[in-house]
C-alpha cells in the first residue's frame, strides 16, 4: 500500500495515550518489533478490512457452535464466544521466561500434590499450615495413601496470568483438577488464521498441535495396563456445562470417545464404558468434572453425574484419572504466600515467576493486614464456591455496612479467606466496536505433563473485559477472547500460514472403538425427531392449503373431509385437544369455522406439545447431543434454520400464505441437513442408527396417518380429497401419478405407500430398511439365528408381501369399515413398537438412573 | 467383658435392582480398651466384589458390589469384642486449663498433627453463635480441660431432649439448638462443635451399647440401634469419650466401632443402587454380653 504512514504514526493517531502502553513500548518509547510487524500488516489491510474479516470470524465461530454456556438453555442465555482480531503477542524472549515459570510452577504442584496425599512433610515441617489443607475442601480425605500407578500425579495444570505496568508477569490463579480453555485456544488460532492469515505474514508464529501431541501422549503414558492401546475418555458432566463447547471440540480434535457418568460402569474392580457391542474396560478418563462430582458411593454424595464406584476402582490401580481426584487441593488462593518456601523446599529453587501478592487471614497478622487494607485488595476464598457465587470480590466495590459483614465473616473464619494485591494491569490493544482501545487482560498458560517433565502449549487463551478498568475478568462474568501468538525464537516450529486443521476427526484411530450406548441412542433420537419434525411440518401444511382452498363451506363434502383432515392433524401430531372434541359443541364448531388460530399455535408456539416449534426444539437438543458427529457443515444448517424460524416465528402477523412458506423453508433446510449428514458420517454404523431411528419415525407416521384417515368408507368427493391429502403429505403425489398414470384410486394409493417396495417413502421399503439396519447391530449369543428386531421386521416384511392393495380395501362386516387395512395397520405398529422397546433394551439400557440409599440413623 | 454383637440391615426395593455399590464400615475396631476378635460380614445376595481397606482415620471399611439382580438386600455383620473400662488416672498433669491445651495445639506444627486435624470444624460442626455462647459457659477461665468437657456433657444432657424422629441425618446444628430435640448424633456433633468452637480437638464416635443391662441397672438410651458420641483430646489421658445421651464416660458397655470428624465420615452403611423407585430399611441391632469371658 502505497503512502502507507509509519507504523507508529498509525498507532499515535488510532490510540492518541499509545505510549502509556507498556505492551506496546520499549522502556525507550521504541515500538516493539513484534508489535510493528503486526500492525505494518493490519495497517495494509485497512480497517473497513479487518471489520469485516472480524464479522467473518465471529461467523465462523457461531456456525462452529462455539460458546461458553449452555447452548440449550431454556431462558435463552447463549453467549457466543468472542474473539478479538488483535492478539496477545508475546515475545520469545518473554516467553522463554514465562515457559521456565510455568514448567518450574507445574513441577512444584506435582510434588505437593504427592505431599499432600502422602507423606505430608511440608505440613509436618510447619512449611505450609495444616489448616491451608484440612480445612480445604479439596482435601479428599478418601484419597490418601492411595498408590497411583504414574509417577507422575498432575498430568494438565492451567495458570491464569496477568502482566503488571513493570512489564512482569504475575501468576493470579491456578488450576487444577480440570483445567479448561485450552479447546478454546485451539479454536482461536483455527478462526484467526483462517480468516486473517495475513496478519501473521511477518511474524514467526509458534504452532499448538505439538501441545495437544503431548496431552494425548501423556493421557497413554499414565494408563494402569500398558500392554495394549489404552482406552480413553472424556468425562463430562453433559451438555448443560458451561464449557461443553470445549468438552466435545475436545473429542473430536484428539478422537477420543465423549461419555457422561451414566455412560460407565464400575464392574469387577474396573471401569466400563457401555457400547452397542457390550461393555468395553476403560482405562484412561480425562475428566472434565470437578473432584467431589466424580464418585457418588465416597465423594459428594448427591451428585447425579459420577460413577458410584470410581474412586475405589483408582484404588485398586485399575484407572487413570487426568488430573487425578484430590488435585482440587492445589486450588487454594491461601498456598500463594507459601509457594516460595515450598519451592525451595522441595526444589531447591527460587519461583521464576512470582504469584501475586497475597495474606492468608489465618495468620493474625496477616488477617489485621487484610481488614486494615480492604479497599486496596481483592479478597478471595481459598476454594471456588458453588457455582453462581463469586470467589472474588474488589474490597473497593463494597460499602461500609457491606465491609464490614465481610469483615465478620472473615473474623468467623479467618482461614478460609485471602486478600491479594490489585495488579495495575498492563493494558494491551484490543478492536472494540471498530476502534483501537486499552484493555486489561488476562492469560491462562497450559501445560502438559512430558516424560518426568512439564511442557507450555506455546500460545494461550487471553480474556480482556468489557469495560475498561475491571479486576475481575472471567468467562462467567462475559468478556472476549484473544488468541495468544507466541514468537518464535527461531529453534522451534513456526506456525505455517494456513492452519491445517478439521474441526473433527483429525487422528484416525487404528484400534476400532465401539458405539457408547448412550450416543446411539441420541443418535437414534435425532434421527426419530429428525423425520417427526419433517413429517407433521407436512401435514400442517397439507391441511392448512386444504382449507385454503375449501373457504366456502357450503359443500358438505369438503365439511366432512375437512373435520377428518383436522382430527388426523391432532391424532398424527398429538398436539391433543387440537380438533378432536366433542362435534356437538360450539366450541368444536367455532374451531371449525375458523380453525386459524390452532393453526398458529400448533406451527409457532413453543409451549405446544406436538407443535412444529417444539418439535424444533427437541430436534435441535437432540441433534446437540450428537454434535460431535456432525460436520460444520450440517451444525450451519441447524444453527441458520433455528435462526430463521425464530425470526419467522416473531413476525407481528402471519398470513396462511406466508405460514406455508415458512413451513417450505424449513423442510428445504431440513433435507439439507440430512444429505450433509449422510456424506460426512464418520461411520456406516453411526449412520445407520440415525437413519434406523429415521425409518421407524416415518413408519409409524405413515401407520398413524393411514388409521386416521381411511378407517371407513365415506362419500367418493371426500375420500377423493382424503387420498389427494395423504398423498401431499407423504409428498407421494407426483410419483403416484407417474407410476399409475391414473386417477386416485384407494387400492392403488395403498399399493403405492404400504406394499412397493422399491418406492422409498413405502411401508415396505420402510421396514426392509430397518430390518437391514438392525441386521448389521451388533449380535448378543449366537449370531446364525435372527435376532428379535430382525425377527420382528421378518414379520412385518411378510405381512406385506403377502398383502395386496385390492383385498386391503375391502369392506367388510355391517359397517363401512375397511377392516383388513385397520387390521394389517395394528399388527404393524405393534410390531415396530416392539422393535422400537427391543432394540432400547438391548442397545441403549439407559432408563435406569442412580439413587442414594438411605443411610443408617444413628439413635 | 466379651461381647457378640449383631447388627443386620436390610433393604427392600420395589423394583429389581441390577446393581448397587457399597460402603460398610461397621468393624469394631482395636483401641487401648478394646479388641476385636472376630468379624465377619455376610451379604446378601452374595457380592461379587468385597473389599476391605482402612480409611483416613484408621477404620476398617468393606467395599462390595452386587452384581446380580435382586430384590433385596441384607447386610449382617457379627462381631466379637472384647471391652474393657477405660481407667484415666487422674493426676496434676492432666488437670491442666482448657486454654493450655488450646494452645498447646493451636501452636504445635508437627507433634500434634493428628490431633489438630479435630480442631477444625467441618461441614455440620460449624458453630453457630448461638452454639458458641452455648459452649462457652462450660469453659471459665482456667477450668481443667476435664472437668469442663464433663460439664459440657451434663449440660447437653440435661438441656436437650432426647427426640427420636425430630432429626434427619442431615438436620443442621442450629435447628438441634433452638428446638433443644435431637438424638445421639446431635448431640454428638454439638458436643463436637462446642469443643471445635474453643479451639479444642473432638470427634465423633460410632458405636453400639449393650441392648441388655445387667440384672439391677437399667437400660441405656441408644441401645437397640447404632450409637455414637464424642470424644475429647487432653494431652497425657489421650482421648477421653463422653456420651451426652447418657451423660455418662463410656465404660465397658460401649463398643467402638471407629471415628471420624462427623457422623459422614463414618456413615455404618451406605450405598448407590441403579434404581429410581423407593425402597425400605430396616435395622437390628443385637448387643450381647457373652457369660464366661475368656479371661
Amino acid at each position: 500500500m502505497s503512502g502507507q504512514i509509519s507504523v507508529e504514526a498509525f498507532l499515535q493517531q488510532h490510540i492518541p495515550d499509545s505510549h502509556s502502553y507498556n505492551e506496546l513500548y520499549t522502556e525507550q518509547g521504541n515500538i516493539r518489533a513484534t508489535w510493528e510487524s503486526f500492525f505494518s500488516s493490519w495497517q495494509g489491510m485497512g480497517h473497513t478490512e479487518i471489520q469485516n474479516r472480524t464479522n467473518d470470524i465471529l461467523r465462523l465461530l457461531k456456525e462452529n457452535g462455539v460458546a461458553y454456556n449452555i447452548y440449550n438453555d431454556p431462558s435463552g442465555e447463549n453467549r457466543p464466544w468472542e474473539l478479538d482480531p488483535i492478539p496477545q503477542i508475546i515475545s520469545a524472549t518473554d516467553w522463554a521466561i514465562i515457559n521456565n515459570g510455568l514448567v518450574q510452577r507445574a513441577t512444584l504442584f506435582n510434588l505437593l500434590l504427592k505431599d499432600i496425599y502422602g507423606p505430608q512433610t511440608l505440613i509436618k515441617e510447619g512449611i505450609i499450615p495444616q489448616e491451608l489443607i484440612y480445612m480445604h475442601p479439596g482435601f479428599l480425605r478418601s484419597c490418601m495413601h492411595i498408590n497411583l500407578p504414574a509417577q507422575q500425579h498432575l498430568v494438565i495444570y492451567a495458570a491464569d496470568m496477568a502482566r503488571g505496568s513493570d512489564g512482569r508477569l504475575w501468576i493470579i490463579s491456578d488450576r487444577t483438577q480440570a483445567p479448561s480453555g485450552y479447546g478454546y485456544a485451539l479454536e482461536n488460532r483455527f478462526a484467526m488464521s483462517s480468516v486473517l492469515p495475513e496478519l501473521f505474514s511477518n511474524l514467526q508464529v509458534r504452532r499448538l498441535s505439538p501441545f495437544f501431541d503431548s496431552l494425548q501422549q501423556a493421557l497413554h503414558s499414565i494408563a494402569p495396563n500398558t500392554n495394549d492401546t489404552p482406552r480413553i475418555v472424556i468425562l463430562t458432566p453433559g451438555p448443560e456445562n458451561e464449557t461443553y463447547f470445549e468438552h466435545s471440540y475436545l473429542s473430536g480434535f484428539l478422537g477420543i470417545t465423549l461419555v457422561q457418568g451414566n455412560d460407565l460402569m464400575v464392574k469387577d474392580n474396573f471401569v466400563w464404558l457401555k457400547t452397542i457391542d457390550g461393555l468395553e474396560r476403560v482405562d484412561v478418563i480425562l475428566r472434565r468434572m470437578d473432584d467431589v462430582y466424580c464418585d457418588p458411593l465416597e465423594l459428594k454424595s448427591d451428585s447425579l453425574l459420577g460413577v458410584p464406584g470410581l474412586l475405589h476402582v483408582v484404588r485398586k490401580g485399575n484407572v487413570a484419572i487426568a488430573n487425578p481426584l484430590g488435585s482440587s487441593i492445589i486450588e487454594n488462593a491461601g498456598l500463594m504466600p507459601f509457594l516460595h518456601l515450598a519451592a525451595r523446599h522441595l526444589l531447591s529453587e527460587d519461583l521464576i515467576v512470582p504469584s501475586i501478592a497475597t495474606w492468608w487471614c489465618g495468620q493474625p497478622r496477616e488477617m489485621q493486614y487484610v481488614i486494615d487494607n480492604l479497599p486496596h485488595l481483592v479478597i478471595r476464598r481459598i476454594f471456588r464456591q458453588t457455582a453462581g457465587t463469586r470467589t472474588a470480590i474488589d474490597g473497593a466495590s463494597l460499602s461500609a455496612a457491606e465491609a464490614a459483614t465481610l469483615i465478620r465473616k472473615i473474623k468467623a473464619n479467618p482461614h478460609l479467606y485471602t486478600g491479594q494485591e490489585k495488579i495495575n494491569f498492563s493494558s494491551t490493544p484490543s478492536w472494540v466496536n471498530g476502534k483501537i482501545e486499552s484493555r486489561n487482560s488476562l492469560i491462562r498458560g497450559f501445560l502438559v505433563k512430558k516424560e518426568d517433565s512439564f511442557v507450555a502449549m506455546p500460545g494461550a487463551l487471553t480474556r480482556t473485559n468489557y469495560t475498561k478498568s475491571s479486576f475481575v475478568i472471567s468467562n462467567q462474568t462475559g468478556g472476549i477472547s484473544k488468541d495468544t501468538w507466541v514468537i518464535s525464537s527461531g529453534e522451534d516450529h513456526v506456525q505455517p500460514v494456513k492452519f491445517q486443521l478439521q474441526t473433527s476427526g483429525s487422528y484416525n484411530l487404528i484400534q476400532k472403538e465401539s458405539l457408547p450406548s448412550h450416543t446411539a441412542e441420541n443418535l437414534f433420537w435425532a434421527g426419530r425427531y429428525t423425520d417427526r419434525l419433517i413429517n407433521n411440518a407436512r401435514l400442517l401444511r397439507t391441511v392448512m392449503q386444504f382449507v385454503m382452498h375449501n373457504q366456502q363451506p357450503s359443500q358438505a363434502t369438503a365439511n366432512a373431509t375437512k373435520k377428518i383432515l383436522l382430527a388426523a392433524l391432532t391424532h398424527c401430531t398429538y398436539s391433543y385437544p387440537g380438533f378432536t372434541g366433542n362435534e356437538n359443541t360450539e366450541q368444536y364448531q367455532q374451531l371449525l369455522n375458523n380453525p386459524w388460530n390452532e393453526f398458529l399455535q400448533t406451527q409457532y408456539d413453543e409451549n405446544k406439545s406436538g407443535g412444529l416449534s417444539q418439535n424444533l426444539v427437541l430436534f435441535k437438543k437432540s441433534v446437540y447431543n450428537v454434535r460431535s458427529f456432525l460436520s460444520a457443515d450440517s451444525w450451519r444448517v441447524v444453527d441458520q434454520l433455528g435462526e430463521t424460524w425464530q425470526r419467522a416465528k416473531s413476525q407481528p402477523h402471519h398470513e396462511p400464505a406466508s405460514m406455508i412458506n415458512d413451513i417450505d423453508n424449513l423442510n428445504t433446510s431440513m433435507f439439507a441437513f440430512l444429505g450433509m449428514n449422510r456424506e460426512s458420517a464418520r461411520r456406516e454404523q453411526e449412520w445407520a442408527i440415525l437413519d434406523l431411528g429415521r425409518k421407524l419415525e416415518q413408519s409409524l407416521f405413515i401407520i398413524r396417518i393411514l388409521q386416521q384417515v381411511l378407517y371407513k368408507r365415506q362419500e367418493t368427493q371426500t375420500e377423493y380429497e382424503l387420498l389427494e391429502a395423504i398423498l401431499a403429505a407423504t409428498q407421494s403425489m407426483v410419483t403416484y401419478r407417474y407410476t399409475f398414470r391414473d386417477h386416485l384410486q384407494l387400492p392403488l394409493v395403498l399399493e403405492l405407500l404400504m406394499l412397493d417396495m422399491n418406492y422409498p417413502k413405502s411401508l415396505a421399503y420402510l421396514i426392509d430398511k430397518i430390518r437391514l439396519h438392525v441386521s448389521t447391530l451388533p449380535k448378543q449369543g449366537k449370531t446364525q439365528t435372527l435376532s428379535e428386531p430382525e425377527r420382528l421386521m421378518l414379520e412385518a416384511h411378510t405381512l406385506l408381501s403377502l398383502s395386496n392393495g385390492l383385498v386391503l380395501s375391502k369392506l367388510e362386516g355391517s359397517g363401512e369399515e375397511y377392516v383388513p387395512l385397520s387390521k394389517l395397520l395394528v399388527k404393524l405398529n405393534e410390531l415396530l413398537l416392539e422393535t422400537n422397546a427391543v432394540i432400547s433394551k438391548t442397545y441403549f439400557k439407559h432408563t435406569l438412573s442412580q439413587q442414594q440409599l438411605f443411610v443408617t440413623r444413628v439413635l | 467383658m466379651l461381647y457378640s454383637i449383631k447388627h443386620t440391615t436390610t433393604y427392600t426395593y420395589q423394583e429389581t435392582v441390577p446393581l448397587c455399590h457399597n460402603l460398610a464400615t461397621l468393624a469394631p475396631r482395636d483401641t487401648p480398651s478394646q479388641i476385636c476378635r472376630s468379624f465377619s460380614l455376610d451379604i446378601s445376595p452374595v457380592a461379587g466384589i468385597v473389599d476391605e481397606y482402612t480409611d483416613f482415620f484408621g477404620n476398617r471399611v468393606f467395599y462390595f458390589v452386587v452384581e446380580q439382580e435382586h430384590e433385596m438386600l441384607s447386610v449382617t455383620t457379627s462381631s466379637i469384642v472384647e471391652r474393657k473400662t477405660p481407667e484415666w488416672k487422674l493426676t496434676a498433669k492432666n488437670l491442666q486449663s482448657w486454654e493450655s491445651v488450646r494452645d498447646l495445639l493451636q501452636s504445635s506444627t508437627g507433634k500434634y498433627m493428628h490431633e489438630k486435624q479435630f480442631v477444625f470444624p467441618a461441614d455440620i460442626t460449624v458453630a453457630t453463635e448461638a452454639i458458641q455462647q452455648y459452649a462457652a459457659q462450660s469453659f471459665t477461665p482456667q477450668r481443667p480441660l476435664m472437668e469442663a468437657a464433663g460439664d459440657l456433657m451434663q449440660r447437653i444432657y440435661t438441656d436437650f431432649t432426647y427426640t427420636p424422629g425430630f432429626t434427619t441425618v442431615s438436620t443442621p446444628l442450629s435447628v438441634v439448638m433452638g428446638e433443644r430435640k435431637g438424638v445421639c448424633q446431635d448431640f454428638a456433633h454439638l458436643g463436637i462443635a462446642c469443643m471445635q468452637s474453643m479451639g479444642l480437638a473432638a470427634r465423633y464416635i460410632s458405636g453400639y451399647l449393650e441392648s441388655i443391662p445387667p440384672p439391677g441397672k437399667e437400660k441405656l438410651t441408644g441401645s437397640d440401634a447404632s450409637h455414637a458420641w464424642f470424644s475429647v483430646f487432653i494431652p497425657e489421658m489421650g482421648w477421653v469419650d463422653f456420651d451426652p445421651t447418657n451423660n455418662k464416660l463410656p465404660d465397658e458397655q460401649y463398643i467402638v466401632i471407629g471415628w471420624g470428624r462427623n457422623y459422614f465420615d463414618i456413615v455404618p452403611l451406605r450405598g448407590v443402587i441403579m434404581s429410581s423407585d423407593l425402597h425400605q430399611l430396616s435395622i437390628a441391632v443385637d448387643v450381647k454380653r457373652l457369660t464366661g469371658s475368656r479371661e
